[in-house]
Order: C-alpha cells, then sequence, then structure tokens
C-alpha cells in the first residue's frame, strides 16, 4: 500500500483520479465485444457491436471516388505537392482544407447560413474540440450546463484536464426527454444557489444518445436564455448531416441570426467529420467560434491537435467535389433512414418502444417494462444479460447520465445490413422470452 | 472599446486572455519580417531568407521515390484504396500495431541498435508539441516545476506550462565549459526551486540539444540519471533530434541505452518524447510519440492520447514507409551524410569570416558566436544586432535571448531548410555583412588572395563576386 502511494506521488493528480471516464460499466461491453466478435460466416454466435456510433453506410461512395480522382500527395497526380504539405504545420491549417469545411458545414445545413473560413480552426477530433473550448471559456471549477443524457466521453472531454464540472439539466421521459427553457432555468438556479459559477450551456444537436433534433422555438429560446444570463451557449453539431430529412435541422448558426442583440461573441459550434462523413480516423475536429478571442485562443491551442496536413489535402479535395458532396449527403441521409425504420418498424413488432427520432446514427430504446425492479442495479442487470447472452453490444442508459433507469442506445449505422437483421432477431426473441409470449413475427 | 474588452475579460478563462501561449514575445519579429517579405531567388532576391526555422528538408526525394514505388501505402490511391474502409474507422488510442511496430524498430535503427522499444509502449500524440504536454499531465500537479537546462526551446514555456499550469525552473549552463549541464548547475536549480517553495517534479533535456545542437557525453547522461534517482524525480528526455547527428563522430547516446546498463536506477522515473517532424522532415503529419517506462504513465497518455492520435490515414502510410527497411537505413544514411555536407559547407564558409560556431555535432541548425560584434555584453545590443540582421542583412534568425540563454550574442542559424543554392546566398549576405567597414576593425582578418584561393568559399562564389567585396 506503501509503495502503491509512493508510485502514485509520483504522478499528478490526473492521472491517478478517475477523470478519464474509462472505470465505467460502459466499457465492459466493449471487451465483452473484443473478445468475441460476431461475423455472419466464421462467428455467427459472436457479440454484435451496437454501441459504436459510427457511419459506415456510404464508404462505397468514397472509395469510387478515390479511384476516379487520383489527387492524394502519395500518389504519381499528386506527389509533387508531397513536400509542400509534409512540411505545412501551420496551425491555420491549409487554405483550401478550411474553405472546403466552411462550404461542407453550409451545404449540410441547405445553404441557410454560410461559414467563415477565417473561423475554422481545428482540433484532435471532436474529443479536442470540446476540450479546446472548455479550456477557453472555463477556468478549473467553473461549470457548465449540460442536457443529460449526454455522450459518456464528456466527463472526460469537458473536465478531465480542464477541471471544469459539469452540470446535468435532466430530462425526463415524461415529455420523450425533451430540453425546456424551464429546466434548463431550474438546473441554472440550483447551480447558483450551491455557489457554482456557471459559464455556459452546451447543447448536442442532433442529440447523442437521442437521435432527436431541436425544435427553432427551443433553440431559440435556449439562446435567448443564455444571452439573459451572459453565458456561452456551445452547441455540439457533430451530427448535422444525419438527419433523415436535412430541410429540418436547425443550426445555432441560423437561430442566432432570428434572436434579437444576439451576442455572438457568446456562441461556439463544436464540428467533426468522425459522424456526418464516418472518418473518425482522420481526427478531423473543429471549434468554430463567433466571438474573435475564442478563435484566437483556440487557434494557439490547436498546436496540440492540429489534423494531418495530408489528411487535409486529400478533405480539401473531397469536399471541394460538389457534386460528390450533394450526392453523397442524400444518400446518407437515405440510408440511415431505412436503417432506423427498419430496426424501429422490427422492435414495434414486439412491443418495444423507443423515442421518435429524426437523426443520428443510433436511436434510444425503452426497455424499461423488462426491468425485475425500476433502479440502475436492475439496468445493469439486464444489461448484462443482453451483453452476455443475446450477445448485443448495446449502451445502458446509466452511462449517458441518464435520470431514469431503462432506457438503452442503439447503433445501427456501423453494419451491414445482414448484421443488422440477426440483431434484430436477437433482440425480438429475446424480448418475447423474457416477456413470455410465443408469438413471433419477423 | 474598453467595456468591451472588460466583457472579454469575464467572459474567456484566465488562460484565454492571459499571455501563457508565449506569441507576443519579439521572437517572432523576424517571421513578421519573413512573412512579409520572403526570399525567391527570382522573384524578391532581395527577400528575407528564413533560417529561424528548424525544419529538415534535404531528403524529400528519397521519400517522393519511395512513394511512387509503393502506391499501396496511401489508402486514397486505387492501389491502396481496398485499406481506406478499415482505416478511415479505426480511431483506437492504441493506434495501428503496424504504426506502433514500425515506429519502435525505426526509433531503435535510429540508435544503431544498441536499444529495442515496445511497440506496446508507443503512444501517440498531437505531434512533439502535443507530447511535452500530455508527459506534463500526467507527471505534475500545477504549480509543480520541471527543471530545463538553458538555452532550451522557447515553444516549452507554452507547450510545458500554458495549460497544465506547470511552471519551469532553469539549470543555468554556461558557454565557459560548452554549456554542459553539470551536477553544480543542476543541484543550484533545485535548491533554488526548494528555497522558493516549489515542488520539483522532473527535469526535461533535449539530447540532441535545440539550440545547441550538441549531444550530451555518456557520463554526463549517467550523472543526470544518478542525480533524479537521488531525488525520485523524473527525467524526460526529449530526443526528437536523434537522427541529425553527425556521421563518424561520437555516436548518439539515448537515454534509453544508459538505463539499460544501470539497471539498478528506477525506469519509473524515465520517459522519451519523439517525433517525425525533425527527423524526417515531416512536422505537418503531426507525429508525436510519448514513450516511458513507467506503466502508469503509458496508460495515462494513451487515455491522453484521444485529444491528439495521428491520423490513421498517416499512420497507415508511416507504417508502410518504416518497415521497409532497406528504405529506412538508406535514409537514415543519406539524410546524415547531407546534413553532414551542409554544416561543413556553412561553418567552413562562416570560419573565412572569423565567425566561430558552437562545437555541436548534431541537429538542424549552428549557433554563431557573434559576442564580438555586440557593442556591449547585453541583451539589448543583441537585440540592436538582430535588428540589424533582420532588417540589412535580411536573415531571419534566433538570438540566444529567445532560449532564455545568460549569455548574449549567440545566434541560432537553421541550415537544413533551404536547397543549396539559398544556402549559398545566406553565406554571401553573412560574408558582406562581415566585411562592411564598421565590423572590419572589430572582427574581421580579411584573407590574402592565397587563402581565397584555398577556401571553400572560393569554390562558391565567383572571383568577381569576392572582388566586390574587398
Amino acid at each position: 500500500m506503501a509503495v502503491k502511494n509512493r508510485k502514485q506521488q509520483l504522478l499528478s493528480g490526473i492521472a491517478t483520479n478517475d477523470g478519464h471516464g474509462e472505470n465505467s460499466p460502459y466499457f465492459h461491453g466493449w471487451d465483452a465485444y473484443e473478445r468475441n466478435r460476431f461475423h455472419p460466416t466464421q462467428n455467427p454466435n459472436g457479440v454484435i457491436q451496437m454501441g459504436l456510433a459510427e457511419n459506415q453506410l456510404c464508404f462505397d461512395l468514397m472509395e469510387k471516388w478515390i479511384k476516379e480522382n487520383p489527387k492524394a500527395i502519395c500518389t504519381p497526380e499528386g506527389v509533387n505537392e508531397f513536400k509542400g504539405i509534409a512540411l505545412f504545420d501551420d496551425y491555420h491549417g491549409l487554405m483550401g482544407f478550411r474553405e472546403a469545411v466552411a462550404k461542407f458545414m453550409g451545404k449540410v445545413r441547405g445553404n441557410r447560413v454560410t461559414f467563415d473560413p477565417e473561423r475554422i480552426v481545428m482540433s484532435g477530433g471532436a474529443t479536442g474540440a470540446n476540450e479546446t473550448i472548455m479550456f477557453c471559456l472555463a477556468d478549473p471549477g467553473d461549470a457548465f450546463l449540460v442536457p443529460s443524457p449526454y455522450d459518456p466521453g464528456f466527463d472526460r472531454d469537458l473536465g478531465w484536464r480542464t477541471r471544469a464540472q459539469i452540470v446535468p439539466v435532466n430530462c425526463s421521459s415524461s415529455n420523450d426527454f425533451r430540453l425546456t427553457r424551464a429546466a434548463v432555468q431550474e438546473a441554472y438556479e440550483k447551480a447558483l444557489e450551491s455557489n457554482i459559477n456557471v459559464k455556459g450551456l452546451l447543447l448536442t444537436n442532433p442529440s447523442n444518445p437521442l437521435g432527436t433534433t431541436l425544435e427553432r422555438e427551443t433553440l431559440k429560446a435556449l439562446v435567448t436564455f443564455v444571452n439573459e444570463k451572459n453565458i456561452h451557449l456551445v452547441c455540439d453539431e457533430i451530427y448535422s448531416a444525419t438527419t433523415f430529412t436535412p430541410s429540418r435541422f436547425v443550426s445555432v448558426a441560423e437561430v442566432m441570426q432570428e434572436v434579437e442583440h444576439c451576442n455572438p461573441d457568446l456562441i461556439h459550434i463544436i464540428y467533426s467529420l468522425s459522424k456526418d462523413l464516418g472518418l473518425p480516423g482522420f481526427r478531423v475536429g473543429i471549434v468554430y467560434s463567433y466571438n474573435d478571442a475564442v478563435v484566437s485562443c483556440a487557434r494557439k491551442m490547436s498546436s496540440f491537435g492540429l489534423v494531418s496536413s495530408q489528411s487535409q489535402h486529400f478533405l480539401a479535395a473531397l469536399l471541394s467535389d460538389e457534386e460528390f458532396i450533394d450526392n453523397f449527403l442524400s444518400e446518407s441521409s437515405k440510408r440511415l433512414e431505412n436503417r432506423y425504420r427498419f430496426l424501429t418498424e422490427g422492435l414495434e413488432k414486439v412491443g418495444v418502444s423507443y423515442v421518435e427520432s429524426d437523426a443520428g446514427l443510433f436511436f434510444w430504446m425503452d426497455l424499461r417494462p423488462l426491468l425485475m425492479k425500476q433502479t440502475f442495479d436492475a439496468e445493469l442487470e439486464l444489461w448484462r444479460v443482453i451483453v452476455d447472452d443475446v450477445k448485443l453490444n448495446i449502451s445502458p442508459g446509466y452511462s449517458f447520465h441518464v435520470s431514469e433507469p431503462g432506457w438503452f442506445r442503439v447503433c445501427f449505422a456501423n453494419m451491414d445490413n445482414e448484421t443488422v437483421e440477426v440483431a434484430l432477431n436477437r433482440i425480438q426473441e429475446f424480448v418475447q422470452t423474457r416477456n413470455g409470449t410465443t408469438e413471433a413475427s419477423p | 472599446m474598453a467595456a468591451n474588452l472588460r466583457n472579454q475579460n469575464q467572459l474567456l478563462s484566465k488562460m484565454a486572455i492571459g499571455d501563457g501561449h508565449g506569441e507576443n514575445s519579439s521572437y517572432f519579429d523576424g517571421w513578421k519580417a519573413y512573412d512579409k517579405y520572403p526570399y525567391h531567388p527570382e522573384e524578391r532576391p532581395d527577400g528575407v531568407i528564413q533560417m529561424g526555422l528548424a525544419e529538415n528538408q534535404l531528403c524529400f526525394d528519397l521519400i517522393q521515390d519511395w512513394l511512387m514505388k509503393n502506391p499501396e501505402a496511401s489508402i486514397c490511391s486505387p492501389d491502396g484504396v481496398l485499406n481506406f474502409k478499415d482505416t478511415a474507422i479505426f480511431s483506437d488510442y492504441h493506434g495501428l500495431p503496424e504504426f506502433r511496430e514500425a515506429i519502435a524498430k525505426f526509433m531503435g535503427k535510429v540508435r544503431g541498435d544498441r536499444v529495442k522499444f515496445d511497440p506496446d509502449r508507443i503512444v501517440m500524440s498531437g505531434g512533439a508539441t502535443g507530447a511535452q504536454e500530455t508527459i506534463a499531465f500526467c507527471l505534475a500537479d500545477p504549480g509543480d516545476a520541471f527543471l530545463v537546462p538553458t538555452p532550451y526551446y522557447p515553444g516549452f514555456d507554452r507547450v510545458l506550462t500554458w495549460r497544465t499550469g506547470v511552471q519551469l525552473v532553469p539549470v543555468f549552463c554556461a558557454s565557459s565549459n560548452n554549456f554542459k549541464i553539470t551536477k553544480s548547475a543542476l543541484e543550484a536549480a533545485y535548491g533554488k526551486a526548494q528555497e522558493l517553495n516549489i515542488r520539483v517534479k522532473g527535469l526535461l533535456i533535449t539530447n540532441p540539444s535545440n539550440p545547441l545542437g550538441t549531444i550530451l557525453d555518456r557520463e554526463t547522461l549517467k550523472e543526470i540519471v544518478r542525480f533524479i534517482n537521488e531525488k525520485n524525480i523524473h527525467l524526460v528526455c526529449d530526443e526528437i533530434y536523434a537522427a541529425t547527428v553527425f556521421t563518424n563522430q561520437h555516436n548518439f547516446v539515448s537515454v534509453s541505452e544508459v538505463i539499460e546498463e544501470d539497471t539498478e536506477r528506477n525506469r519509473d522515473l524515465i520517459h522519451i518524447v519523439y517525433s517525425l517532424s525533425k527527423d524526417m522532415g515531416l512536422p505537418g503529419f503531426r507525429v508525436g510519440i510519448v514513450y516511458s517506462y513507467n506503466d502508469a504513465v503509458v496508460n495515462c497518455a494513451r487515455k491522453m492520447s484521444s485529444f491528439g492520435l495521428v491520423s490513421s490515414q498517416t499512420q497507415h502510410l508511416i507504417a508502410a514507409m518504416l518497415s521497409d527497411d532497406e528504405f529506412v537505413d538508406r535514409f537514415i544514411a543519406k539524410s546524415k551524410e547531407l546534413l553532414d555536407k551542409r554544416r561543413k559547407f556553412f561553418t567552413e564558409g562562416l570560419e573565412q569570416v572569423k565567425i566561430d560556431c558552437l562545437n555541436g555535432n548534431a541537429s538542424l541548425f549552428k549557433r554563431m558566436d557573434f559576442r564580438r560584434l555586440l557593442k556591449d555584453q547585453s541583451f539589448e545590443a543583441e537585440m540592436e544586432l538582430l535588428r540589424v540582421i533582420i532588417n540589412e542583412i535580411k536573415l531571419n534568425v534566433s538570438p540566444s535571448s529567445f532560449f532564455h540563454c545568460s549569455e548574449p550574442g549567440w545566434f541560432r542559424v537553421c541550415i537544413a531548410n533551404m536547397d543549396d543554392s539559398t544556402m549559398e546566398v545566406d553565406l554571401l549576405r553573412i560574408t558582406y555583412f562581415m566585411l562592411q567597414n564598421r565590423y572590419r576593425n572589430k572582427v574581421v582578418k580579411v584573407p590574402t588572395k592565397k587563402q581565397r584561393q584555398q577556401s571553400s568559399l572560393k569554390r562558391s562564389l565567383s572571383r568577381r563576386k569576392m572582388e566586390d567585396f574587398m
């Protein structure tokens, strides 16, 4: 014990605390999957990964584009640019890259707003972007309001090294977990009473894990709220292109123009290409702020996690191909919606309900009727059965800091059609067995 | 305006409104001059030549040649696109196994295969910048300190302290013994920190040194390892210039070798920061590595690497390139050869006008001794001379003060970030500067005709040009 203490004193407090969040049960499912991965022919009884919010539905489109557009710096056509790109580590980023990302962000919002390439700041994925924005806006001990349920990664991204804290705004199933201004107001006042210095509100829109998008009126109310309190609004819009009907996604970029006397210095957007384009490996995180000082500070911090110039170059070319992008966005939305409908309709047939959503790579499933008791312990128990026996790695609501047990996030965009069918069958059989019914309808 | 500023000060974090990023320092005046009017042989022959950028541009032809012969290394080529999907979705913070293996092998080769590196200890970060910050976050709490021998890379002031809250305590080294890191200097710095009630968590050394371009001899390194063990503090070795060491000189001794020999030492205290930015000349690819002998640090740094992973596209390319043993051996040898040649050309040219450089045997730069040219031995005089160098000679170089050196008059000059003809122009300009009247009395012994004929300067300058200066 003394030895362990001595070892711990050697390292920092950050290194020895649990702020990275990886000791949560969230990761047990990952282990189970890693040890026994499903494969349709080689391992048909393996665990199906439904805990990974990835978008794998449109790689065929991208691969075709690559074959038809050999421009990368490692191709004969592009190699004359190799040296210039390999040497380029300017934290402003390649101009072509910033312009292409700004244009893409505009397209995703139906060109109802335009984005300024000079405000595009790189970061190490959305992970890096979220941390950077916290470092810019909050001092150690300061807090951000975050509606729950929220992405488990936020504990680490927003609070681990920054020492900022998250104050959850609890949403409940009574209104399908819809966020209201009243709920935010209540959480804000309570925080103030406890002497917590609230620096801002962080929204994920479309929501992870719900897959829902905020209505225009709600977003307007929240923009008004932050202006009244003179606190920041950070909108994580990393799922913006996963909306089934793109015209219905309302970005804060649009709403801020509609709110009278909105102070742009309070508005910031977090973006990434990991979900919308399905390229998490390329680590393309973006901080987009309407506050010049934040752009400046975030840009200096981007040195800690710049996007590889090799990837900047490739993406600049890909995203500048308007025809390709228009087609990609429309196909992607279509395929995501089909997947969503296939699963949710299949679940309805066995009486499982879910929060109706219009975006995301997942949906929020209601398994409360299957709980032995309405407790988180019972939820954990049910989850272990689903992972270990039903062999589906779905994610328990507990890991998203939800206030009520019995909810599970189900990812559906990271597998092929065959696997989805197997997954659906497994859920249906399990539900029916658990409910004691014998009727089956595929 | 004032109200706006006040408002901003309340709105943002202290970090955002402070100067901890270090970019308001005059380090950047030369950079600004360069950005405004950069040298180009035809378009702007009187432009500013960038000699402040420690980049390695000498071996791109080798890399490009390899790329053409290995098209599958790029996932964005028709030959490599089969791997596109798997690579594009790979965001596991352990990194591609083949990437880690290739890096571990490369690090071993750079050290003459005198040590082996374990791929499972290879942790990614956002360039060396990200690696340094990560290590500081893992080892130190806000208010804790790292000892850093002077002169040191000015970026450390931001990278190690800005967001971490850690502070740096200088270990003063002097030209009288070639800026060697002595035990007494270490003890003095440690003692000073104790007096000020500052908790020292570690010592950070850069080996090969930036800005000195020197390497630590084995005895000094062993002394340093003994010191940190006695004090039970960490040793972080930034070895990002490891492959830039002269050929046919003393071998580079890495801390990894020393701890293999000295098995009594506590390995939990030893950490290496590495990168491909200098050794391979690929700063844009942001390949930073934290290599720790402490399992808990590997673990923690790996979790933190999520904030700055290497793009999987780049991991894939680098894995292929660095697994090609024949290419790597050829690259390392050629790079050293060309660096040697460049250094020799430059230092011999300087000798012709009696400029000495610090005797270094590594790196992408040389440290010129301009102490005799200062009107007095002060940093004000140094800044005055710097302004002359930037504005009149049109060279962006880096003076002592930027590196926290305790003695003014030393200027770091980068020599690997340009082609041969630009290098010649550099030398011409420096030579011309030295031969100008105002400095003639102070330093320059004008070479005789015979000496000029024998000199390498004659080989690079036409006789007619030389006569112009006399």
